[in-house]
């Protein structure tokens, strides 16, 4: 029910609370049940703060002012975009770090309905600076990042979902792209969960795929360095939320030269369908079929 | 204990009285008058930061925290830091220009002795439930919290989020003033400390210009739940 990624979350977040004596975790109702030994174990430590999302992240930076590593966690809509400007103030403003680890990604509770869905919220973090933005493709991926960010003092978003990949691609790779198929046509960026739609989609094409777990800082050194030999190179973004959300870095990175951009993503108009995140991939253009469509008309334009 | 601190802290600290803020501040605002907003909140806060908090420049981990919260207006806070020692009256002159640490909302990175930057409402309080969580968990006892807010910035829906959840925790370091100046668009009947009291906090309501009944609130005990001061300055119009 809670998806394996959200899983992986509250176990190891367990663990590391064992671990980090100024590690603590701050929910608002959701997920709270699964931390009841982790609560036990460290009741300052692991909050409860009931359906309060403004509190949720305030609290988090009161944390941080006295000393302590605070993980907030909710499910994307109530964690980022409900509080925007708590983020933005008691967060950044301050200066102040902070984790914060959303579920439920762009459509994973599809059924739902809106108000359950946030495909904005890395376009809306994206608008702050400082953040590091995570976006797993595989629990193990999540583990690892989970893992470093406890450990530092920087803003970590990381932002998990029950859609996942058959590897974790990104793992070892440290957060720059990592080259998961060489090619001369293009060059495709998979970020997380979309990247075993990718790699089926561009079977059969002549494209470099890269893949990011990590989508910001972006790694536009790594983008330069795979489209260097190539007078103007096409470059194909597929994220799994807002279409067009790291369109900007792409064009920042390769500023100096003529090139071209396909972005895919989420669409920003509202379905109002029900479902399965599957149907709402395929909606959006997301699943192998729409992706290979929208990549090879792009190729021989 | 805390009274012998107090009294020493008054030895030691810079030679500024409270008579001497309205100089201090003048140097911002340029003239002997100011806003109710910069100074509605003098005479509590020369109280907390005189006689009640356990602060200095040294800023050591287990002080004492003051978190302005209705960051608009800042001249008095500003000139109380530095009656205190926090900087040299020299910033005043600069107040609001570019290069300025000082401007018309609190920076906490650029202002020695701020703890937390404001400016929009609704802010100061759940910051302070979360360093409040914080200091408990650390096991810095001996550190106590101040939030200052305004009437007008309890209608923010954030702090209705603070005020319940911080009695529901027993946040006993933690107090809140709220400077009263009757300016809430649609009021407050029956007083906004109900809706405090209704959580399960203490409050009391004083003159917000008696510096001694300003004491004697900030200080008297409230164990095992957060307190309020509501500092009554009176509407605008009867001063």
């Amino acid at each position: 029910m809670a998806g394996i990624m959200r899983e992986r979350f509250v176990g190891v977040t367990t663990e590391l609370l064992d671990v980090h004596e100024n590690l603590a975790l701050v929910t608002a109702d959701l997920t709270a049940g699964l931390f009841r030994s982790a609560r036990e174990s460290h009741p300052d430590r692991v909050v409860n703060l009931g359906i309060r999302e403004q509190l949720l992240v305030s609290v988090a930076g009161g944390l941080s002012l006295a000393g302590m590593r605070p993980i907030a966690h909710s499910f994307a809509p109530f964690l980022v975009e409900r509080p925007f400007e708590q983020i933005k103030i008691d967060l950044n403003h301050q200066d102040v770090g902070a984790i914060l680890v959303s579920a439920g990604a762009s459509y994973d509770m599809a059924s739902s309905g809106r108000s359950h869905q946030s495909p904005g919220d890395v376009a809306l973090l994206a608008t702050l600076p400082d953040w590091t933005i995570h976006v797993p493709g595989h629990p193990d991926e999540a583990e690892a990042q989970l893992r470093e960010a406890a450990t530092g003092d920087g803003l970590v978003y990381v932002r998990l979902s029950n859609q996942s990949n058959s590897e974790p691609y990104g793992l070892d790779s440290g957060q720059g792209f990592r080259v998961l198929r060489r090619g001369t046509q293009a060059t495709v960026i998979a970020v997380g969960p979309v990247a075993d739609a990718v790699l089926q989609a561009t079977e059969q094409l002549d494209v470099t795929v890269l893949y990011a777990a990590t989508i910001r800082p972006f790694d536009a050194g790594g983008l330069r360095a795979v489209v260097r030999d190539q007078a103007a190179p096409s470059v194909v973004l597929v994220e799994p939320y807002l279409s067009g959300t790291s369109t900007a870095e792409v064009a920042d990175a390769l500023v100096d030269r003529p090139h071209r951009i396909l972005s895919l993503g989420v669409g920003k108009e509202e379905l109002r369908n029900y479902g399965s995140p599957r149907q709402h991939a395929i909606a959006h253009g997301l699943g192998p079929a729409g992706l290979r469509l929208r990549i090879s008309s792009f190729l021989s334009s | 204990m805390q009274e012998n601190q107090t009294r020493e802290r008054v030895v030691d600290s810079a030679p500024y009285g409270f008579d001497d803020l309205a100089g201090l501040m003048s140097r911002m605002t340029g003239d002997e008058k100011h806003s109710e907003a910069a100074t509605s909140t003098m005479d509590a806060l020369w109280v907390l930061y005189d006689r009640v908090l356990n602060v200095d420049s040294s800023l050591r981990e287990d002080r004492d925290r003051f978190y302005l919260s209705k960051g608009h207006g800042p001249q008095a806070f500003y000139a109380v830091l530095c009656a205190k020692g926090f900087f040299a009256p020299e910033l005043f002159d600069m107040f609001g220009a570019f290069r300025s640490p000082l401007g018309y909302h609190p920076d906490r990175a650029l202002v020695p002795g701020v703890e937390i930057s404001s400016g929009s409402l609704g802010h100061g309080l759940p910051l302070a439930v979360g360093t409040a969580l914080g200091l408990r968990a650390r096991g810095l006892d001996g550190s106590r919290l101040w939030v200052m807010l305004g009437d007008g910035e309890f209608d923010e829906g954030s702090n209705h989020e603070a005020v319940a959840y911080a009695a529901r925790a027993g946040l006993d370091r933690l107090n809140a003033v709220v400077i009263d100046n009757h300016s809430a668009t649609q009021g407050w009947p029956g007083g906004l400390e109900s809706r405090f009291a209704a959580e399960g906090w203490a409050t009391r309501r004083v003159d917000g210009r008696d510096h001694d009944a300003l004491e004697r609130a900030f200080t008297a005990p409230h164990p095992g739940r957060p307190a309020l001061v509501v500092a009554d300055v009176g509407a605008p119009g009867d001063r």
